[in-house]
């Protein structure tokens, strides 16, 4: 049973396939320990975007308020993809290496843990 | 012959069960066809019983005297401009999220009842959604009457209707009721008259409203103690329903357990907007969100769901990560809040020097170590000219719909990421809790209206934010939103107190 | 035994009613908070028309509780008579 209905045979329409927004998929970006941003962030961006433009584009955009933000090491940054442990490639789009309509990217600095290590 | 004085119980027979009759030229299935499909089993209605034995003739006269003493007091406060008289304007920011999000809650309730009351095959329990709709319906009434008042004086109140159902944390407390609504007659019953009336109602209404009268609202107290009057009755229809299901059949135990614990989440969630409202938004604090929830959870809760065990029915789902939450969930709603007021209907602010000290004596165990660091951060921010709001929008958990800034128990500095694949599409939670509840019922939630999405969906009448807040939400810009500090509001107390800010003094003496 | 517990607006009527119970139930914890007086008792708690009609010095109906009441906790029954709540467990 996937929904207790009154008729036998109901669906639901799907309100976020991807094909509803307009060419651009949503992808989902959380800085682990940096909790001044209260959430992960959605953006809508095309499948075909390059990985290099979400990193020196859009989370500059995003993160540059926080004062560790200039301080990370983009080298050692620790990626998970859907909760896998990921290696991103800056110059493959996100489509190229698996970075689906919905998915999440965290983020992790080693050695940054936020505003006097609070997680901020 | 003389007429006697019926007895209570004589009285409730004749003007409740008296009032029914038997289908004698229509099959019963088609008179009441929502009865059975949720999978419920009733074998006999007439055990039902209201156990305060109100009729029409008594709850007509009792709800008139409660309007009465509820109306003498608007007029009394209007008459001597008791808005002036609350203890600090900030507090009014609670009031105006009261009525974007909660009073057309009320409205929703009034549906509801007034359906379910239609659908039971008892008598008994269709008279008692009966009353319960019409009192709510007299809730969002006052409460819009009460508010009213306010609207004459402080921003954000003017469209509190068109905002709740459009707004994006007010999808929260909207798809909550949406989701009870389009439930089955039992389910909502299990949703609203137990786990969201006797579980959690009295956390929104007893301390919230003291703490309304010890901040001067004497209009808001009124209108709460008045509803909630009449909500001390829907508790105990709530907890007759439940009884009444468990004891019909062993069959329905499951089932009802399920709902519970559904609920149960879903309703905590809801809540994390009172949690804030009460360790930030009242100046003059009565109790903490954390020891509001010991009363009226861990410990009324605990005795009711101990009282439930001789049913098989245990504690919900998830009740002890909504223990171990106490510690976080105010300040964690703030922080979002206060990240994303420029798309609020009303204002946030950091707390003093003195509200800070007391939120560390309420949370030795958390603030100090999580929250205060952030907060004074923040605080310097504003000090240096740069107010911090969030540039982005957020990822919102697909169940309740809350931004997810809610994290892990075992390490509150990791935010909680849960994550299903339904038909080929990731959908994403907050908590066990909420992806539990989808992945029951996934074709109910995939239809989730989730305002991040409908934005970049290009639904909310334009590409930029300031346009769905201008032009799709209905909000004064600079005037609804942003910090209290500077606000119109602000500028107006001040006139009427005669007040002046740091920054005038400085500015008049150099 | 948990508590059961019984919580009335502050008014100058819920005054009597409070009276009444604590003389009907002399174990019970009455806490004043702003604006609501919340009183409490392990398992078991009565408000008896006849003690309240005493304090008030007037008739008195059980459903009149209604209009001062605010919140309670326990499986109620209501007679003619009296309003309790008790807890099973």
């Amino acid at each position: 049973m996937t929904v207790a209905a009154i008729t036998d045979d109901y669906s639901g329409e799907r309100l976020d396939q991807v094909e509803n927004f307009h060419g651009n998929q949503v992808v989902y970006v959380g800085w682990d320990r940096h909790l001044m941003f209260c959430s992960p962030i959605a953006f809508a961006t095309p499948p075909a975007t390059l990985f290099a433009t979400l990193l020196d584009e859009m989370l500059p955009g995003a993160y540059a308020q926080h004062p560790e933000f200039k301080e990370v090491n983009w080298a050692e940054a620790i990626w998970h993809l859907n909760g896998e442990a990921f290696t991103p490639d800056r110059n493959k789009t996100l489509e190229e290496q698996g970075i689906d309509h919905k998915s999440i990217l965290r983020i992790t600095t080693p050695g940054l843990d936020g505003i006097k290590g609070s997680g901020t | 012959m003389t007429a006697t004085k019926l007895n209570l119980k004589d009285r409730y027979r004749l003007l409740t069960r008296d009032l029914d009759w038997e289908y004698s030229y229509q099959n019963r299935k088609d008179v009441f066809p929502m009865e059975e499909f949720e999978g419920i089993k009733i074998t006999d209605w007439s055990k039902w019983e209201d156990p305060f034995r109100l009729t029409m003739d008594a709850y007509w006269k009792y709800q008139a005297e409660k309007e009465k003493k509820l109306y003498a007091i608007f007029d009394a406060f209007a008459q001597n401009n008791g808005q002036q008289n609350v203890k600090d304007a900030r507090y009014v920011n609670a009031i105006k999220l009261f009525l974007t999000g909660v009073s057309p809650l009320e409205y929703q309730a009034y549906n509801g009842f007034a359906h379910v009351g239609r659908q039971f095959g008892g008598v008994g329990a269709r008279v008692a959604c009966q009353m319960q709709s019409l009192d709510e319906l007299r809730h969002v009434q006052t409460q819009i009457h009460a508010m009213s008042h306010y609207n004459k004086h402080f921003d954000g109140f003017q469209d509190f209707a068109h905002m709740h159902d459009r707004v994006w944390y007010l999808s929260v407390p909207k798809s909550f009721f949406d989701d009870a609504r389009s439930a089955g007659p039992f389910e909502f019953m299990v949703a609203i008259g137990f786990s969201f009336e006797y579980v959690l109602t009295n956390l929104l209404f007893v301390p919230f409203m003291s703490g309304a009268a010890y901040n001067g609202d004497m209009a808001t107290v009124t209108f709460g103690f008045s509803a909630q009057s009449d909500e001390a009755r829907h508790m105990t229809l709530g907890l007759e329903i439940i009884k009444f299901l468990l004891e019909q059949h062993p069959d329905n135990v499951p089932i009802v357990q399920r709902w519970i614990n559904k609920w149960f989440w879903r309703g905590t969630r809801m809540l994390a907007l009172v949690s804030m409202m009460m360790d930030y938004m009242l100046p003059n604090r009565v109790m903490s969100w954390k020891e509001a929830w010991e009363v009226y959870f861990e410990e009324a809760g605990g005795a009711l769901f101990k009282d439930l065990a001789r049913y098989g029915i245990e504690m919900p789902a998830y009740a002890g990560t909504a223990i171990a939450e106490k510690e976080h969930l105010s300040h964690q709603t703030w922080s979002i809040f206060y990240n994303y007021t420029h798309a609020a209907a009303f204002h946030t602010w950091m707390p003093d020097e003195r509200e800070m000290d007391w939120l560390s004596e309420k949370y030795p165990n958390t603030f100090d170590k999580y929250y205060r660091p952030r907060f004074e951060h923040w605080r310097e921010m504003e000090r240096a000219g740069e107010r911090f709001y969030n540039p982005t929008l957020p990822m919102l958990c697909q169940t309740c719909q809350i931004p997810m800034g809610f994290t892990e128990m075992n390490d509150p500095t990791l935010v909680s990421y849960r994550q299903s694949v339904y038909k080929g599409e990731r959908f994403n939670f907050c908590s066990d809790g909420c992806k539990d509840i989808f992945d029951h019922e996934p074709e109910k939630y995939v239809q989730s209206w989730l305002p991040v999405h409908q934005i970049y969906q290009g639904n909310c009448g334009g590409a930029d934010v300031e346009t769905v807040l201008k032009d799709y939400y209905k909000m004064n810009l600079g005037v609804d939103n942003m910090d209290y500090r500077g606000s119109p509001d602000e500028q107006r107390w001040k006139q009427w107190h005669n007040l002046q800010s740091a920054e005038d003094k400085l500015k008049k003496a150099s | 035994m948990s508590k059961v517990y019984i919580a009335l607006q502050d008014n100058e009527e819920s005054h009597y009613i409070v009276e009444a119970i604590e003389e009907d139930n002399p174990d019970a914890t009455v806490i004043y908070q702003p604006a609501m007086i919340r009183i409490e008792n392990e398992g078991f708690l009565a408000v008896k028309r006849e003690t309240v009609e005493e304090k008030m010095g007037r008739d008195w109906e059980v459903q009149a509780l209604h209009v001062n009441l605010i919140t309670l906790g326990g499986n109620v029954d209501e007679t003619d008579d009296a309003l309790t709540l008790t807890w099973n467990q």
